[in-house]
């Protein structure tokens, strides 16, 4: 009687196209699914070895918990089964993640390109045209569409070259705040014991640095320059990452296809990289955007300080600084590294909100 | 109950203050730059630095010169700042209260700015003032203080020239005063003008800081609102004849304000650490503009006692949050 129960259940998605059809293609579903003919297998077993009197008695409470374990599996391999081609399309329909992301693409554009496309070198000086104002504006000068800082430098050169340094910072230093701080998180989200309470006290003491502060003082003990500027990054804002997985490892790790993995006998790493990760990445790539818009915010504010990248390279926070203490003469210095800088950060910031909305089934609800 | 639970969070409370103690010493321990060469004239003899280091503790291992630290912590001693040359805490003594000021009247500004528009919002539900609010709100969202003062500078600065650039009085009417509380001592005293003087340097500082705070406020407390409008309790309320705006403020704001006070006491840190950069943009005489200054010129017993400062500030208000927390909820209480 148990077989016909499971049988008439893998009929059933069988009968699904679209189920049966994605269940091939996504390697979690066949997996899940290998797990639950395991456990079905088992019960049944167990079931056919009981002596004989004590079978019709035991039968009604194995079959209540095969057919729990059967449902509680059925749910997550369903779910998984729908997601992917959804999510693109979804994504697709989001006009934020489609402005934004629209944004950011042609801001790498120009930070690749910015030798072709940057109409003059941003270093040149030229102490005769220092101040024009942008194109528009009484005095101003054709070739300067954005006009002249106080050296005379081209400002609209400056900033397309100058977002080569923001856009290095936002993925380099993210991308590593991001694996550091989620490596740290799963295990502690995982293994729980003393690892979590280490890497949790571990978080609370980063956390009662003010981060500018921080990152002013690591600058100051590791030098100037773009490699600090991304390790300052990296050690104060893993922690964003840490306490955000690690919350979303134990959810997870309390769920049933967790408990599946374990009881079918898979390794802790198997279930950690393999089950749980997969499931934290909505969330993660959510945040790694919100990140990047971050990380550009504190190059600027360590280039404004004076302690990112050497004054040759040109940089939005240090154009900034120059901008501020000419702001009377010349206000556009300051504005237009400013307006970047204000487009860039929300351009992440609603990516990173769209993404989250769209990637995690619970907010979409 | 509420006693454990204020025990155990001290407990907690000094053994991260240990922690970042002994993170900022291994820290400034590694900087290349030494202090002393700083601070000495190059044609120096060694002997003279060497009088200089022994003058500061320099030379003294680091087990020992963290154990002076440490024990001269605890009695608050913080040393001798390098650069300025005077002891550390009466530094500290007399900018905090500058930095206090500006953070309290930021908080203040973003509890008024962020709850009135939430209500203002709520009031506005399913129309197009609603839509606007939510719309400017998530852009406003992404935009921080660093942001903000340098737009406030463009725009007061430049476009209406009505505000004071840097500071935080000005110079001929900082006199006479028997607190660092340049604000509240001259508001106490009845020296309006002067209070009026104040307040138009710290606008900018303080709107900077308290404008991305307000947001959040914004985004959390409409939500809660939102939700608690549609209880049965409003309902009541509302067959009873109440009006709207009574509605929002009297039945749904009060059960809708606790997860905002909670994350409102959170980012009230992030607030305190924004003072740092916001400081320094305004030349604002606070302990974060002294900060980078510190840190600049290598000055280690001032860079010292500041981040302890700063860790002190950060975990009293995450305490003061969870207990205010605690004693607003009756079920949270026995967590």
């Amino acid at each position: 009687m148990e077989q016909s129960f499971f049988k008439s259940i893998a009929e059933k998605a069988r009968q699904s196209p679209a189920i049966a059809a994605r269940l091939a293609a996504d390697h979690r579903v066949v997996r899940a699914r290998v797990v639950a003919r395991g456990l079905m297998q088992s019960t049944a077993d167990k079931i056919r070895q009981l002596p004989p009197l004590a079978v019709d008695l035991a039968r009604h409470r194995q079959l209540a918990e095969a057919r729990a374990l059967v449902l509680a599996l059925a749910a997550p391999v369903v779910q998984a089964a729908r997601q992917p081609p959804e999510t693109v399309l979804r994504l697709l329909r989001d006009p934020k993640v489609v402005f934004a992301g629209g944004f950011i693409a042609l801001l790498i554009v120009l930070a690749l390109g910015a030798p072709l496309i940057a109409p003059k070198d941003p270093l040149a000086q030229n102490l005769i045209l220092a101040t024009v104002p942008p194109a528009g504006f009484a005095d101003a000068e054709a070739g300067f569409w954005l006009g002249t800082d106080g050296l005379g430098r081209d400002v609209l050169s400056r900033v397309i070259y100058g977002s080569r340094v923001s856009l290095t910072v936002a993925f380099v230093a993210a991308g590593l705040a991001c694996a550091i701080g989620s490596l740290l998180g799963l295990l502690a989200g995982f293994l729980r014991g003393w690892v979590d309470a280490v890497i949790s006290r571990l978080v609370e003491i980063w956390m009662a640095f003010p981060p500018v502060l921080l990152s002013i003082l690591l600058v100051a003990v590791l030098g100037t320059g773009l490699h600090s500027v991304i390790a300052a990054i990296v050690v104060i804002d893993w922690t964003r990452f840490c306490r955000v997985v690690r919350t979303e490892a134990m959810a997870q790790g309390q769920m049933d296809y967790v408990v599946a993995a374990r009881t079918v006998g898979f390794s802790r790493p198997a279930i950690l990289f393999r089950e749980i990760f997969p499931n934290v990445m909505p969330v993660l790539i959510a945040l790694l955007t919100l990140e990047m818009g971050i990380a550009v915010v504190v190059e600027a504010i360590l280039s404004f300080v004076g302690l990112s990248v050497s004054s040759d390279t040109p940089t939005w926070g240090g154009m900034i600084a120059e901008g501020r203490q000419i702001v009377h003469e010349a206000w556009w210095v300051l504005a237009v590294p400013l307006a970047a800088l204000f487009a860039t950060v929300v351009a992440f910031n609603q990516l990173g909100d769209g993404l989250a909305r769209s990637l995690d089934p619970v907010l979409r609800r | 109950m509420l006693l454990a639970v204020v025990v155990n969070r001290m407990a907690m409370a000094i053994l991260t203050l240990a922690g970042v103690a002994i993170v900022v010493f291994i820290l400034l321990r590694v900087v290349p730059g030494d202090p002393v060469a700083m601070m000495i004239s190059p044609g120096a003899s060694a002997a003279d630095i060497a009088a200089l280091k022994a003058h500061y503790g320099l030379d003294a291992s680091l087990g020992r010169q963290f154990f002076i630290w440490i024990k001269g912590a605890l009695t608050g001693d913080f040393g001798t700042s390098i650069t300025l040359h005077v002891y550390v805490t009466d530094v500290l003594a007399a900018r905090l209260p500058a930095t206090i000021e500006l953070a309290l009247l930021a908080l203040f500004v973003a509890v008024a700015l962020g709850g009135g528009v939430a209500v203002a919002g709520t009031l506005m539900r399913r129309s197009l003032g609603e839509t606007a609010i939510d719309g400017l709100n998530s852009i406003l969202l992404a935009v921080p203080d660093f942001i903000w003062a340098l737009a406030l500078v463009l725009l007061f600065a430049v476009a209406i020239p009505v505000l004071p650039l840097t500071g935080r009085i000005d110079p001929a009417l900082a006199e006479g005063f028997a607190t660092r509380f340049y604000l509240i001592e001259s508001v106490l005293t009845g020296r309006f003008a002067v209070a009026g003087n104040i307040l138009s340097h710290m606008a900018m500082p303080t709107l900077a800081l308290a404008l991305p705070l307000a947001a959040v406020i914004v985004r959390l407390l409409k939500q809660s609102l939102k939700e608690a409008m549609v209880q049965d309790y409003v309902l009541l309320a509302r067959i009873k004849g109440f009006g709207e705006l009574r509605l929002v403020l009297q039945e749904a704001l009060r059960n809708a304000v606790g997860p905002t006070l909670a994350l409102t006491g959170v980012q009230f840190t992030f607030l305190v650490g924004g003072t740092v950069i916001v400081e320094r943009i305004f030349a604002y005489p606070g302990i974060g503009n002294l900060a980078i200054d510190a840190v600049i010129n290598r000055d280690f017993p001032l860079i010292q006692g500041l981040v302890l400062l700063f860790g002190l500030i950060f975990i009293l208000i995450n305490i003061a949050v969870d207990l205010t927390v605690a004693m607003l909820n009756p079920r949270l209480r026995h967590a």
